[in-house]
């Protein structure tokens, strides 16, 4: 039996710090104050001098308090009845199911040696056609999503969660609306992928400190159920909220700041999560599908700027769209030679024309004459975003591309779009030639 | 001297505090015991009876109270025949061999010989009893895939000793006794095939340091022609996420004229170290037409590895290249990225509450910079042969932003910097290197007058294009248009490279001199054009024909063809030749 101090020496923020003997570092602690039950996680030893981060705040702590260490660090259970289930950052049951402490795992493991991974090799469908066919998706990519404040980006993510082709999603939510928590629930619900799903969810109005664990847990369970030979599609919102959370308990810690007040290794810290994406040669796989909010749309701030040096590419979501340009999936090359030999030269070829309308608009608003071919390209631009590039659009890969080459033909001859002849040829729709 | 010992009083983060007994040096390797555990760590800060050391490992589970053992020794690698084609950690450990052992995940407190223990080398000995001999001087040699690997007296011994035996030619472990010397003082040494040096310690076995000034060629036209590197050199290539400087480095550690390429993947993606991984083996040497890994050592600590270790793995690279410039080869050691290793000296002064310099940097951040970077060089070795290590290493500013601290300590260090630019990797111009920002005090392969010459057509075409943005193509003369279609030229067929070509991919010196003065000739020519469309479909005909002739095997007759009719192409609109463009043209002749 552990023992049990009742003395808390000293109480700054959400840390704590009691004399106590025998105690590991990263071990956890339950706090028992006057409003229940919190625990509390080591993150500093001096001498007997043993600091704590209390998950549910200093708030309220008293100093007569008592603290009983359990003489291991963070864990999650994992079991298959993980399914379906809803956890906060603690991983305690936010949805009245019954709480889980079967088969417990440790969190934030050891990295996967480089010399054991493999080359991405395979594509995740997901039914959009500005991810599928321009920015395809590879299993084990770790890729984000860089979007303003106030896009859809959680609606985004919802409807890759209920489309993805793969057998599990892991939804770690951070710093959440409850809005947004209720608006997840019930999508998948309705949608019927919940059985599918576990969600470890941080809401706005959770302590700062469970926000941290949320990623780790996820990725946690997420690494066992690929070793298991799953593949996981892990989905992580917000990960600005994550980082501000950091800062915040950088900064009450007295740790120095390197930029606008983000603790230095705000990288290898943002790294550890994401580079846990990965691909076994022999068993599941994790993707990591994650939220960056820039705020005030600038890429250079810390939290996306760190982010687009450790990710393999990013979606940049603009008034409601995937941007074709800014977005980019660095492992597209990897498949998009082995799905339908129009793949590429499609995916160019749309985008080239795309670039061109965008000038021709450039153009037209600065009162230029619009040429016969300024009409096309402007017909062609419209069609584009109602059909390819509007978020509602739900097609597989070969219905996109034959999407695309119809468009295409509704607006172009084929030696105009500057597509190889062979594939217009054998691709171009028969009916309106 | 008796071992030191100690107990652990404090963990913070991956740095430890110890109380010891005893006498502690500083950078001693301590080993923490921990649950079964022993984690290696560094001695970084000694205070009275408190040592603060760096752990190379998560520090989860560390107690106060824990046993720690010092070893007297600094963080060393294992320096040997059997470096080549590895796959090692930031402190040298094979992983490889530990995925053999510990499976998918890098369990910490797992560290395995660097070197392989049961292979055998052919010792062919080159001492004999009676010779003396210094640090570094020969005693034999053994075969290491295209090399002769020269076994040496191990670095650390210091004065003369005198050769009292070496073992006959023969099969032998990296483990065995070659040869014993006898000291000043009468004590006898064993020496075997291998042995261990400090990394943070620079070797200086030589006699006498050299200017680099013999190029050193990466294949790359905008390197080799405008921005030079020279064998012994240094450079660095900063530039923002997705400019592609990982792909610049990995096509100069295919394709860079040197005998030994060593690339350190510090604090950077796995998936990318894969790539090379994988493709590596697959790949053939030019020069030996033996497999890419054979001349290569990888050291990785991606992001996800312990920060700790992330710094020490480009002293252990650099370690390693010096060990092969003793033998007379020339090294290329490519660290990617610097500022991730950076991050990392930022991260434990933090810990040691060290007052912080600019973006919390600590304040040595550029001392120590500048002495890694000075561990390049090319030098005299003992016995009349030069060898060399050139040091290329990236830095990923923060917001892409080069004003930054760690940049910028890198600019005042290196000889040539390789800025790469957003714009010109959005516009998908590879490499995405800025013409115009980027220097080099290097000499190349080609005549600097002839360099500056082009340099000063790009520049004026840049200004050009700035006044177009204002005043429109109307506002701009004739001549004006032309030079700046001449720049857009230039760049387009000489300084953009297309590496996915298999032509293009590496270009040799020699057709660089060939084609650059091609481009000398169009630039320096005046041309006659009615206006400014004749001039711009001119100048893409003759655009579109110079990539026909990057796309065609040199001295191919398809070569030949293409040069034949861009030289008629030419003719027909040539109306004079700039006096300085016939001169230079000249000497390139030459």
């Amino acid at each position: 039996m552990k023992k049990v101090y009742s003395r808390i020496e000293s109480i700054t923020g959400n840390v704590i710090t009691v004399r106590a003997e025998d105690v590991q570092y990263g071990e956890l602690a339950q706090v028992s104050t006057r409003f229940g039950v919190s625990l509390a996680e080591v993150i500093r030893l001096a001498d007997d001098e043993v600091s704590l981060q209390v998950f549910a705040g200093g708030r309220g702590i008293s100093t007569g308090d008592e603290v009983r260490f359990l003489g291991h660090p963070m864990q999650v259970s994992f079991t298959d009845s993980l399914m379906g289930r809803i956890f906060n950052g603690a991983g305690e049951p936010r949805d009245k199911g019954p709480e889980l402490s079967e088969n417990l795992i440790p969190i934030g493991g050891p990295s996967v040696n480089p010399a054991n991974r493999i080359i991405p090799r395979e594509m995740i469908r997901t039914g959009i056609p500005m991810i599928d066919l321009f920015n395809t998706l590879v299993k084990s990519q770790k890729l984000p999503i860089f979007s303003v404040s106030g896009e859809p980006y959680n609606q985004l993510l919802a409807r890759i969660a209920m489309q993805a082709e793969v057998d599990l999603i892991i939804l770690g939510g951070m710093g959440l609306k409850y809005d947004d928590y209720l608006f997840f629930k019930d999508t998948l619900e309705q949608g019927g992928a919940l059985s599918k799903t576990i969600m470890f969810v941080h809401t706005a109005s959770d302590p700062v400190v469970e926000c941290l664990m949320v990623p780790d847990i996820s990725l946690a369970v997420a690494e066992r159920f690929a070793l298991k030979g799953r593949n996981v599609l892990v989905l992580l919102t917000d990960m600005t909220n994550f980082s501000d959370a950091m800062k915040e308990i950088a900064i009450t810690q007295e740790q120095v700041p390197s930029n606008r007040g983000y603790p230095g290794d705000l990288y290898s810290q943002l790294a550890a999560r994401y580079e846990k994406a990965v691909d076994f040669s022999d068993a599941g796989s994790i993707t990591i599908l994650a939220v960056t909010t820039m705020p005030g749309d600038d890429v250079t701030h810390p939290v996306p700027d760190n982010t687009g040096y450790i990710t393999e590419g990013q979606f940049y979501l603009k008034n409601g769209r995937i941007e074709p340009f800014g977005s980019l999936s660095r492992l597209k090359q990897q498949v998009n030679g082995k799905t339908r030999p129009d793949h590429r030269a499609i995916m160019d070829g749309m985008i080239k024309l795309y670039a061109s309308y965008k000038d021709t608009l450039e153009k037209k608003a600065m009162g230029f004459q619009m040429s016969s071919w300024d009409a096309k390209l402007l017909k062609y631009g419209e069609l584009f975003e109602q059909e390819m590039m509007d978020l509602s659009v739900n097609i597989p890969l070969e219905g996109a591309l034959d999407k695309g080459w119809e468009i295409l033909a509704s607006c172009f001859d084929p030696q105009e779009t500057g597509l190889r002849t062979e594939l217009a040829e054998k691709y171009w729709p028969k009916a309106r030639a | 001297m008796t071992k030191t010992n100690g107990s652990v009083t404090g963990v913070n983060g991956n740095m430890v505090t110890v109380r010891v007994e005893g006498a502690v040096s500083m950078n001693e390797v301590a080993y923490i015991e921990t649950r079964g555990k022993r984690l290696k760590s560094e001695v970084i800060r000694i205070r009275g009876d408190l040592v603060q050391v760096q752990v190379f490992e998560m520090t989860k589970g560390i107690r106060v109270g824990d046993p720690v053992a010092f070893t007297g020794e600094m963080l060393a690698v294992e320096l040997g025949p059997g470096l080549l084609g590895q796959i090692y950690d930031g402190l040298q450990n094979p992983l490889p061999e530990v995925a053999a052992k510990v499976g998918h995940f890098l369990e910490p407190g797992v560290y395995l010989e660097a070197l392989p223990r049961d292979r055998a080398w052919a010792f062919t000995p080159a001492a004999k009893p009676g010779d003396k001999v210094r640090a570094a001087d020969l005693l034999g040699t053994v075969p290491e895939g295209a090399f002769t690997h020269r076994i040496m007296v191990p670095f650390g011994f210091l004065g003369t000793y005198t050769v009292k035996s070496v073992a006959p030619a023969g099969s032998y472990k990296v483990t065995d006794r070659v040869a014993e010397l006898q000291g000043e003082d009468g004590t006898v040494h064993p020496v075997t095939l291998m042995f261990q040096w400090p990394v943070k310690r620079a070797v200086t076995c030589y006699a006498e340091r050299l200017k680099p000034v013999e190029p050193m060629v990466t294949h790359v036209r905008l390197i080799d022609t405008f921005f030079p590197v020279a064998k012994g050199g240094t450079y660095c290539i900063p530039g923002p996420f997705g400019a592609g400087k990982t792909v610049l480095q990995q096509i100069t550690s295919r394709h860079a004229d040197v005998d030994i390429v060593i690339v350190a993947a510090c604090g950077e993606r796995a998936g990318e170290v894969v790539e090379t991984l994988k493709e590596f083996p697959e790949l053939l040497d030019p020069h030996t037409g033996r497999s890419l890994m054979e001349r290569t050592i990888i050291v990785c600590n991606t992001s996800s590895m312990p920060v700790a270790s992330r710094e020490a793995s480009v002293y252990t690279a650099v370690t390693m290249a010096e060990y092969y410039r003793q033998m007379g080869l020339d090294v290329l050691l490519l660290a990617d990225s610097t500022s991730r290793w950076a991050q990392a000296m930022r991260e434990m002064s933090g810990r040691l509450e060290e007052i912080p310099g600019e973006e919390a940097f600590p304040a040595y951040l550029e001392s120590v910079i500048a002495s890694f970077y000075e561990r390049a060089g090319i030098v005299r070795l003992a016995d009349g042969n030069t060898g060399s290590v050139t040091i290329g290493g990236t830095v990923s500013p923060a917001g892409g932003n080069f004003e930054e601290p760690v940049t910028q300590a890198t600019l005042k260090v290196v000889g040539a910097f390789h800025g790469l630019s957003r714009e010109r990797s959005d516009a998908r111009k590879y490499p995405a290197i800025h013409p115009l920002e980027s220097w080099s005090k290097y000499s190349g392969i080609l005549s600097a007058e002839a360099v500056r010459y082009a340099h000063a057509v790009l520049a004026r075409g840049a200004e050009v294009g700035q006044m177009m943005k204002v005043v429109g193509e109307e506002g701009t003369s004739l001549d004006d248009y032309v030079v700046y279609l001449k720049s857009e030229y230039l760049d387009a067929v000489y300084i953009q490279q297309n590496s996915f070509d298999p032509v293009d991919a590496a270009v040799s010196p020699e057709r660089q001199k060939s084609v650059f003065s091609m481009v000398i000739g169009v630039l320096g020519t005046a041309f006659r054009f009615k206006d400014k469309d004749e001039a711009r479909d001119w100048f893409y005909k003759l655009r579109q024909g110079f990539l026909d002739l990057n796309g065609s095997e040199w001295k191919s007759d398809r070569f030949a063809q293409v040069e034949k009719g861009l030289r008629t192409l030419i003719g027909e609109r040539k109306t004079g030749l700039d006096p300085k463009a016939a001169r230079i043209l000249e000497t390139l002749e030459k």
